[in-house]
């Protein structure tokens, strides 16, 4: 289960909506599965379809986490037109080990949708999100 | 070979100098092909994994792609 706090997940809603109509990328962390704490990262493919993040932008937020003693807990992207579930693209490049790979889809933008996924050697397996 | 790799000491036995490739497989990172990697701060372009020298003391951090899409 991957628990995040509510301003946290409004926060990754509005970012998306910020986006909007690119895809937007970022990263949660925290410690024992509890988010303390979002990093936007940018979407070098500046795209509608897909994103990469800044290799540049990846290290420098993994060193700050090591001196801070958190964990990255789960990559999240926007899909701004398609239903929160992972692409063949995001199966295939879900390459970091241990972490939650979240959605956050606009396709119906009164109510935007976040899920989670445990994706591990091409297996998708949904995972809870509890919001407080 | 003494390195820190991640944050985290790391011994490369009966090496004195290795590539990036040859760190790699050393290391036993899996699809290293999607791995980006940083070199004493400097991340390397891919075309450099092989002439690319890692030395004692050196500081090498790699991670992976994180990337994906909405449509494929």
């Amino acid at each position: 289960m991957l628990k995040i706090p509510q301003h946290i997940h409004d926060d990754i809603i509005v970012h998306a909506k910020e986006g909007f109509p690119l895809e937007v990328c970022g990263m949660l962390c925290g410690r024992e599965g509890e988010v303390s704490v979002t990093y936007r990262m940018t979407n070098t493919d500046q795209s509608n379809e897909h994103f990469m993040m800044d290799p540049k932008e990846q290290f420098s937020v993994v060193k700050e986490l090591r001196a801070k003693g958190l964990e990255m807990l789960a990559i999240y992207h926007s899909h701004p037109e398609t239903p929160a579930r992972p692409s063949e693209e995001d199966i295939r490049l879900a390459l970091t080990p241990n972490v939650s790979y979240v959605i956050v889809s606009l396709m119906d933008p009164s109510a935007p949708s976040l899920k989670s996924f445990r994706i591990t050697n091409g297996i998708v397996e949904p995972e809870d999100v509890q919001t407080a | 070979m003494n390195l820190t790799v991640n944050g985290k000491p790391a011994a490369i036995d009966g090496k004195e100098a290795l590539n990036v490739h040859e760190l790699l497989d050393a290391l036993k990172v899996e699809q290293a092909q999607y791995v980006t990697v940083e070199l004493n701060g400097d991340i390397l372009d891919r075309d450099d994994f092989e002439r690319a020298i890692i030395r004692e003391g050196d500081a090498v951090e790699f991670l992976y792609f994180m990337g994906g899409g909405a449509n494929r």
